[in-house]
This record gives C-alpha cells, structure tokens and sequence, in this order.
C-alpha cells in the first residue's frame, strides 16, 4: 500500500473533511438533538488506507455515510477531489457517485433478492448511462475480478455464502471505477476464516486499482493490517489520529490504550503475562455526553479541567504523525 | 436456608475429584428442515470439571451453539442420541420435570444477547428473586435480598435500587451482568455461556470476560464457553474443542491447542487471523472456501475441500480425505480428527 509521505502539500488530498458534525434530532420532545459526529476533520489521500476505529454508538459509521451522502451533514464540509461535495444536490452528485462507492457490513441485506448477481453489479453502469450490453460485460470481468466464477453471474444471492456475497458487494462497488471506498465493517459479518480473504481481496484489488479506502471497523486487528493511518473515534470525535505505525505501538490517547490493551490476542501466554486496562462503566450515551472531555468518568487520568474542558485535537510532539485529544497524553517513548 | 449461603460452593477436596462434573459422550444431534435432514453434531465427546474453563470454537454452522442447547435439554424438535451426564446422572431422555429441577439450579446458562433473555415487563430484581423462588421454594423477601446481593456480586453500581429497574434501563454490558446473576442465582455448578461478549464492545467484553473468571475462581464453577474467537479462548479457556462441521476436528489444553495445533483446520484459523503482535507486511494466508454447508455433507473429511494438507496429499492420500471420514485419533491428551494430523516431531 501506498503511503501518506509521497502526497505533496500542493495536490488536495482526495477527501478533506472538516469539522463535520452529523446531529440527529431528538426522539422525545423537549430533549437535545443528538450529535453522532462533533465536529470532526481527517484528510484521506489517493491510494491511501485511513482506518477508522470505535466501539459502538463512537460515530463511525454515521461518518461514512455522511461523506457519500446516505446521510446529510449538518455542519462542515466534505471535499471531495478540491471541492466541497456537502451541500450538493442528489442530481449533481450523481457523477461524482462514480468516484466515490461504499460497500456494507452485511452482504446479504445489501443485495436485492431478486435481481440476479450480473444485474446487482452492472446497476451503478446502468444508472451512470451504459447500455445493458456494455454493463453485462463489465459485470462478469468484475466478477472475475473480484474472485467470482462468471458462470454464476446468473445466480440469486441467496445461492452465495456470507464471503462469496461480500465479493458481490464490492464488485458492485467497483463497477464504476471508483477512486474511494467508503468500507463499513465489510468483514465483520463474516465467519472467521473468510475475513482473511475478503481482507486480501481489499488489498490486492487497493495495489492494482490505486484505490483509497476509508475503512470503518471495531476490530483493531483487522485494521491494523489494513490501514496506513488510523483515526479512534469516541462519542462522536476524534480522540487520536496518525501514522498506524506510532498509533499502534505508542498510543497516546488513555482510551486508544485501554481499547488496544482490551482486544484479546490468540495467544494463550500472551494474554496471561499481559497487563491490561479495564476501563469501568460503559460508553456514555451520545443523546448525553459528559461535560469537558467525553472521555473523562472512565479515565483513569482524569484531573479536574478534564471535567470542564474539551480537549482539541493537537500534535502531540512537534514533527510527529500523529494528533491527540488529550489533556494529558502518554509520553512518546 | 444452608443453600441460600455461599458454603454451597464445592471445596478444593470436591473440586479435585477425579470424575468430571459434565461429561458428554456420542452426543448426535438430528433435525428435520424444509431442505432435508441436517446432522447438526456427529458423535462429539467431551468432558468439563470443577474450576475448568472448556472452550468451544467453531464458526457459523460447526454445531458448537446446538451443543450447548442439547446439554441443557433445550432440543425437544431434535433427535438427541448418545450420553450426557452432569454429576453421573443422565441427562438424556430425563423428562421436562427432572430437567427442570437442574436447569437454572445445577447448570446454567448465559446467551450472546440478553435482551432477548430478560422479560421487559418485570423488574431484573423481581427476575432473579422469581428464578430464585422456583428453585428454593424461597420466601420473597429472601428471594429478594438474593436478587440485589447477586446483583452487587456481580458488579453494578447501587444493586439496592437498579433491582427495581426494568432490563431496558440497563446498557449492554449491564445486561449481560444481570444475566449472569440470574444464572449464579442459584448457585449452579456449571455455567454454559454461549458468545457472552460477541454483542459487546471490546472493553465491556473484558469486563464480562473477568467477571466470568472471578466468579469461577470463587466459586469452583465448570464453565463452558462457546466462542468464535481465538483471542477470547486464548484469555479464558483451560482445554479447547474445535468444532468443524458438527464434529470435533481436535481437544486439547489451551497452551498446546495454540503452540502445536494438529489439525490443519486449527492452524488454517490460526495463520488466517490478523493480529495486533505481527507485522503487516504479507498476505494474511487465508483459508480458502466456505465452511460447510450441513445440508449436503461431505463423504470424507468435512475441511478436504479446503484443506492444504489434503490438497498437497498424492492421490490415493487425498481419496481417504475426500472419502473417509477421519476418526478422532491420536495422543489421549490431544486427539485430532485428521487422516494426517501434525503432531510434535511428526510430520505426515
């Protein structure tokens, strides 16, 4: 995969968001909307990975589908390629929709039921003006693209397992020849031995087609191997992000240490000689958040301006990759 | 009143008893469906003692879920064959009454998602003092003062008044501990926990996953967890059983079954995992194919097809694997069911 470094600062990268905030409105009468996602910025470049991690209810997945438009922002702007995509219309998004796909969690209530696999994938063509004839074709070099036997580009998604399906999804997602993926836990759904493939297909087709994904996911594993930088997400912001390398190894921010000391490791020895960080309590409501830093009931840092002040974004070193949210971050070792 | 207080629990003398607490043998599991008949789970023997964690592995389909179900009598459409003996007494063929005065009291059981498991019209406290009730034929304000000392036992904050609380007041992670003082209510000596944590945020399932072993310890329990993830058996497991395809593909203690697995099954799920200790740099080696489906099951081995064992196996090596069901063999302390397991310093 390709690496954030090689982008020159005079290039926009491809997706610029900045300070995006998604609020949802209140279900009951009387109380405060809901801010899924607070005012948030990261940059995607071509053909990069940015993974993005959290548990659930943090506002990941709002994020994604909030860039490609399933969701309305309220505030802040996505650009897309220099230009701010936020507030356009549906019809003059629709070209951009060629550059910009996604592809879901589950495959199989992400697929029509009844169209065949061939017409599931040629959809976005025929939607962007191909002829039935052209979309066909490109549909079954898809398929063969993706893993697929073209022979069954006449078959019903049902007659697919859960890995087979996912396959689906992202040649669908790849018709159009996209520059960025928008992927929400695209392996999760999927039994244990078949995340490797799917990972490897993402992978591979990242080396061949210059893609950039945006890969939303709870499981830290699985976007450690995938990303080339990573942002956490807690209670709708951005508490640390930068190079996967430092994030991983030295993770600054309290939540990103107890989130990664948390993960079980399949190594018996391992995990008995390993110190871990339980964190107390749950994570907060969003329709709720805790004064000052969100953070602050379950970290075991917090001081008293973590009860009253958010903490914003910043470098942590000066020359570091890597930006945290803290009042009071690890030390870099 | 003896069994209300907590000398129920087993004494190191009990727990170190040579016969085990569960012990399941042949157990076949059948049903009927629209689509023809499945054989959910073939002939699977195992064995849990006092104070041991057994966890199962398997993915969707390997019968590891309809295991669980079986040993506590929940199968009434299934055809249940083979033995299953909690305590020596058998469990299979025991009529609703006589399963009914074990279930929630000697064995217990915990599922992936509690909401579905907790009534919403009643309060938690009013659900466990009831379970309570039923069992020990318990007076209420002494089924109740279980309820929040459970409750408190099993960490939520101010038990006194969440008692009066209805289940959806409570996040994920605090249904999941109400569901646990629900199933220790009684003091059982075997808890089944079917994916506790799968539904969890990783930093709640570590709590959950700690609460589990606290209680163990202090209370000698056997506990069986059903698991798809190789980092939660690594954590919490003593002995592993790996289900493939409703069959036991290999047994062994937890140290051995990740340092030396034999069945290519084990390892192919081992090398596939992405990990937070490891270098990124090459392919994950992915294990190749789906798993079976039950409907239509494979002459031989139920992993041939996506075994590299069987695939790098000259002819007649590979017909055993494609027509020979492989029989559970090997080392006593480690079986595999393999034509060509890896043992230490063999390689076949």
């Amino acid at each position: 995969m390709t690496t954030a470094t090689e982008r020159t600062s005079e290039s926009p990268p491809l997706l610029a968001v900045r300070d995006l905030t998604t609020t949802f409105p209140a279900r009951r009468r009387g109380s405060a909307p809901v801010r899924a996602v607070d005012g948030i910025s990261f940059d995607v470049a071509e053909g990069e990975t940015l993974g993005l991690v959290g548990e659930s209810g943090c506002g990941k997945s709002t994020t994604g589908r909030t860039i490609v438009r399933l969701l309305e922002p309220t505030t802040g702007s996505v650009s897309y390629d220099g230009r701010d995509i936020s507030r356009l219309s549906q019809r003059a998004l629709r070209p951009l929709r060629r550059e910009l796909q996604m592809v879901f969690q589950d495959p199989h209530s992400s697929l029509n039921p009844r169209q065949t696999v061939a017409r599931i994938i040629s959809d976005p063509l025929l939607v962007q003006g191909s002829s039935a004839t052209d979309a066909r074709k490109r549909a079954l070099e898809l398929m063969e693209l993706v893993g697929l036997i073209p022979e069954h580009s006449d078959r019903y998604p049902h007659e697919f397992s859960g890995g087979q399906a996912q396959r689906v999804g992202i040649a669908r997602a790849l018709a159009t020849g996209p520059r960025l993926v928008v992927a929400d836990e695209p392996v999760s759904a999927l039994d244990v031995s078949v995340q490797a493939q799917i990972v490897n297909l993402m992978e591979r087709l990242q080396r061949e087609l210059g893609l950039a994904y945006l890969f939303i996911a709870h499981d830290l594993s699985v976007v450690k191997r995938v990303c080339d930088r990573v942002a956490v997400m807690y209670l709708g912001r951005i508490v640390e992000i930068g190079a996967k390398e430092r994030v991983y190894a030295a993770p600054a921010h309290p939540y990103t240490r107890a989130l990664l000391s948390a993960v079980p490791l399949p190594d018996p020895a391992a995990e008995r000689a390993r110190e871990r960080i339980t964190l107390l309590g749950d994570p907060p409501s969003p329709a709720a958040p805790p004064p000052g830093c969100t953070f602050h009931p379950r970290c075991h840092k917090a001081q008293d301006i973590c009860r009253t002040e958010a903490p914003v974004l910043r470098i942590g070193t000066p020359g570091e990759a890597r930006e945290v949210a803290c009042h009071f971050p690890e030390e870099a070792p | 009143m003896a069994l209300l207080s907590h000398e129920g629990a087993p004494g190191p003398t009990e727990r170190d008893a040579p016969e085990p607490l569960l012990s399941v043998r042949d157990l076949s599991v059948a049903f009927t469906t629209a689509r023809g008949p499945v054989q959910a789970v073939d002939h699977l023997s195992f064995e849990v003692r006092r104070g041991r964690t057994l966890g199962i592995v398997g993915e969707s389909g390997s019968g590891k879920s309809v295991t669980s179900l079986a040993v506590l009598g929940l199968h009434t459409a299934a055809e249940v064959t083979g033995s299953i003996r909690l305590h020596g007494q058998e469990l299979i063929g025991l009529d609703e009454r006589g399963l009914n005065r074990l279930r929630g009291r000697r064995m217990a059981m915990i599922f992936q998602d509690p909401l579905s498991s907790l009534h919403p019209y009643y309060t938690v406290g009013e659900q466990i003092a009831e379970h309570h009730r039923v069992h020990f034929n318990s007076r209420r304000a002494a089924a109740r003062r279980r309820a929040v000392e459970m409750l408190a036992e099993v960490g939520i904050p101010e038990p006194e008044r969440r008692a009066g609380e209805y289940p959806h007041q409570f996040s994920g992670g605090m249904r999941q501990r109400v569901m646990i003082a629900m199933a220790l209510a009684c003091e059982p000596e075997l808890l089944i926990a079917d994916e506790p944590t799968t539904a969890l945020d990783v930093t709640v399932q570590a709590q959950i996953l700690e609460l589990i072993a606290r209680l163990q310890a202090d209370r000698g329990l056997a506990v069986v967890m059903i698991t798809h993830d190789l980092g939660v058996v690594a954590r919490v497991a003593h002995d592993v059983l790996v289900m493939y395809g409703g069959r036991a593909a290999e047994q062994a203690p937890v140290d051995t079954l990740f340092a030396t697995p034999a069945h290519p099954y084990t390892r192919g799920l081992l090398d596939s995992l992405p990990r937070l200790d490891d270098a990124d740099d090459e392919p994950l080696r992915a294990i190749p194919g789906s798993p079976p489906s039950l409907l239509a099951p494979a002459p031989g081995c139920a992993f041939a097809p996506r075994c590299p064992r069987a695939a790098a196996a000259d002819a007649s090596e590979r017909l055993r694997c494609d027509t020979e069901r492989p029989p559970l063999g090997g080392p006593a302390g480690h079986p595999a069911a393999c034509h060509f397991p890896a043992y230490e310093g063999v390689t076949s």
